[in-house]
């Protein structure tokens, strides 16, 4: 029963850096605002009371990798009015998902050597392949702004806001030169959703895909255009299949790229 | 009452997922497990065939809470593999990226994670709501908050810096980004040095152990990224030896490697409290003043004491941050050219993470594709430490009730700042009792 007639908020950890969750205390300004708004009333890296549910907002960081995490998201599910899949991990299946391309057991012998004592899943999954997801929040990691916009949305009853246009955009708005155009840099930018703030080309390099594809993208195009700037065909496939290389469209993108 | 069992099936304020499980058999500790039950992630396993910078950028995924630590090690260890020389004013900006990630890990660590337990409360959020306790939480914050904000200035952002490659940074940052920080990281050491009297104050459980602690030591600075490798029990290697005299093993209760020394006595003990201990010479004047202010004098044996380390590092920090900032000198070019002929090559490097010793290993083709990668988190090589600490603690609480038995061990585990999340390549802390 909960102590407080406040909305209560959970935070659960799948296969993770813990570095989405992490974004929550790392709002220092707001942290205490929000403790105050809501109960926490789960979240066991920063808490040791855990309040039973059900829970009014779940954020699930994350992906499914092993038959207890499988068990573990369903029950968690069953708990959560909203249920929010926090970060590339939960929403994709993370950069565990390159597992997905080849035999576990061969990981696990590179990893481990006993590896009979080792309990997986072959694939490292998104969430939503096993329960339904209200909403995703992008990301490798999250962006803040993203996270309590969510959350302040939530508590007054309307829909977050979240951008679905490209890093492009985001580069134009803030007047930071195009690196492809200006430096022949092969930049991730035109596939990949906004939300991060377009950090990379700021900072003189390509954008590397944290937040994943965006809408209206055209991977094929986009990496025919890096080999003209002078990449291999592995080199592309690379590209896409990352953090956020298990999501369909980077799939098909490296699938493309994998063939001769 | 023979025969008892201390179970936490979940540890909280620790980084990842892990259980503790003590068995007491007839009034003596029959088993101590760390279970860790986070899952793997095969880490180096899908290393193999990526690119050196894709490497990098992968690595920092181990660990959202110490991504910087990550970077540094690969960063290194891959230069060393391909002959890569950084610029010469990129060391110093290194330095100080990491020294911003200490500030943030060790500010959440002492006020978020740590403080509760000595202070009889469930959490950080909880002290918050008391009048009395609300003001550290606080000044904790925003300490934390200083650390990222130099974090961000240089690497992008906080959690997983984008600027960090093998040879450098895609960007440094213009001086007056840094200038602009000085205000908060001079409040932030005297913050810190507050931090490091009141740590003093609390009441500390009354245990010491005879550890054989291990740093990086380095002649003329605090380890951070650069040194050789020292123990107090007299080693004295490059970095590149590490796997000589440290193996990895296997244990059934867990996801993570265990660590011990390739000798019959095992354990060691890495992070700040080994730090301090092994370089307190080295530690800046305010924070060796202030621990002659509190007494605390190296070696101190006694493990929960590492939150006054921590503090220590915290007023190091901030010290050293703004004497790299007074002498900043933008790094130009920013990073050394990628090799023009890549040749196979192998490299191993140890860098200081918030949590201690972090080592990696590669080995590149010459496609500058990886070979090989052997990655040992701090909290590997604390784990049977930890383990050996509960051996020895536990018959001392066993008097107590459950629920105070459980949450002394619960503080004692704590008190290293496990990561589990890193050791997963690693937690579950269950006491047995009927």
């Amino acid at each position: 029963m909960s102590k407080s007639h406040k909305p209560t908020l959970a935070v659960y950890k799948f296969a993770s850096c813990d570095g989405c969750q992490l974004s929550l205390l790392d709002c220092e300004d707001e942290l205490l605002a929000i403790a105050g708004a809501v109960e926490i009333a789960y979240f066991a890296e920063a808490r040791r009371q855990m309040l039973d549910g059900p829970y009014d907002i779940t954020l699930v960081e994350g992906s499914v990798t092993t038959d207890e995490e499988l068990e573990r998201i369903r029950e968690v599910r069953r708990q959560s009015r909203f249920l929010v899949a926090i970060g590339a991990c939960a929403v994709a299946g993370g950069i565990q998902a390159l597992r997905n391309w080849t035999d576990v057991n061969d990981y696990i012998d590179v990893v481990y050597a006993r590896p009979e004592y080792i309990d997986t899943l072959d694939r490292s999954r998104p969430i939503s392949d096993f329960v339904p997801v209200d909403f995703e929040l992008r990301g490798c990691p999250i962006s803040k702004s993203q996270l309590l916009e969510l959350i302040t949305a939530l508590l007054i009853g309307r829909k977050p806001r979240v951008p679905a246009h490209s890093v492009c955009l985001s580069c134009k708005r803030q007047g930071t030169v195009c690196l492809m155009v200006a430096q022949g840099v092969p930049c991730l930018g035109p596939a990949t959703q906004a939300g991060c703030g377009a950090i990379c080309p700021a900072y003189n390099r390509g954008c590397y895909g944290c937040f994943g594809p965006h809408e209206a993208l055209n991977p094929v195009s986009l990496g025919e255009r890096f080999i003209e700037l002078g990449q291999n065909r592995d080199q592309v496939a690379r590209a896409f299949r990352s953090y956020n290389g298990y999501h369909p469209a980077f799939q098909a993108a490296t699938r493309h790229f994998s063939e001769e | 009452m023979s025969n008892k069992r201390i179970n936490v099936d979940y540890l909280t304020r620790v980084e990842g997922e892990g259980a503790l499980r003590i068995e007491i058999v007839e009034d003596r500790v029959g088993d101590v497990q760390l279970n860790i039950f986070e899952p793997p992630r095969f880490f180096e396993g899908f290393l193999r065939g990526r690119g050196y910078q894709e490497t990098v950028d992968i690595v920092a995924r181990i660990c959202g809470i110490c991504p910087v630590a990550y970077q540094m090690s690969a960063a290194h260890a891959l230069e060393k593999a391909l002959g890569i020389t950084p610029p010469p004013d990129v060391r110093s900006l290194r330095r100080l990226l990491y020294l911003g990630e200490w500030i943030e890990s060790h500010g959440l660590h002492v006020y978020m994670l740590h403080a509760p337990d000595f202070v009889g409360h469930e959490s950080g959020i909880s002290m918050a709501g008391d009048p009395e306790l609300r003001p550290l939480i606080e000044r904790g914050l925003r300490m934390k908050k200083i650390g990222n904000q130099l974090m961000t200035v240089i690497g992008g952002r906080e959690i997983h810096p984008v600027s960090v490659c093998a040879g450098g940074f895609y960007r440094a940052p213009r001086p007056v980004e840094l200038l602009a920080l000085i205000a908060e990281l001079a409040w932030g050491l005297e913050a810190a040095v507050e931090t490091v009297r009141w740590a003093s104050t609390l009441d500390y459980p009354n245990f010491e152990m005879a550890y054989d602690f291990v740093s990086i030591s380095h002649p003329d600075e605090y380890p951070v990224n650069e040194g050789r490798l020292i123990s107090s029990s007299g080693l004295d290697i490059t970095m590149e030896e590490y796997e000589e005299h440290f193996v990895e093993e296997h244990v059934a209760h867990s996801n993570a490697l265990h660590s011990r020394h390739a000798g019959p006595n095992g354990s060691y003990f890495v992070g700040p409290l080994a730090r301090v201990n092994l370089n307190f010479e080295k530690l800046s004047p305010r924070a060796r003043a202030v621990a002659d202010e509190i007494g605390f004098a190296p070696p101190v044996n006694n493990p929960f004491k590492s939150l006054i380390a921590r503090g220590l590092e915290l007023v190091h920090s901030f010290e050293e941050s703004l004497a790299i900032i007074a002498d900043y000198r933008e790094p130009r070019p920013s990073r050394a050219p990628e090799p023009a002929e890549l040749r196979p090559g192998r490299g191993a490097h140890v860098t200081e993470a918030p949590r201690g010793m972090l080592y990696h290993r590669y080995e590149v083709d010459a496609g500058g594709l990886i070979d090989a990668a052997k990655i040992v988190a701090p909290t590997s090589q604390n784990l049977k430490r930890m383990e050996d600490d509960l051996w020895s603690f536990v018959p001392g609480v066993l008097s107590r009730s459950l629920e105070e038995a459980t949450l002394s061990c619960e503080q004692l585990v704590r008190s290293y700042d496990p990561c589990i999340s890193c050791a997963t390549h690693f937690l579950k802390l269950e006491i047995v009792r009927p």
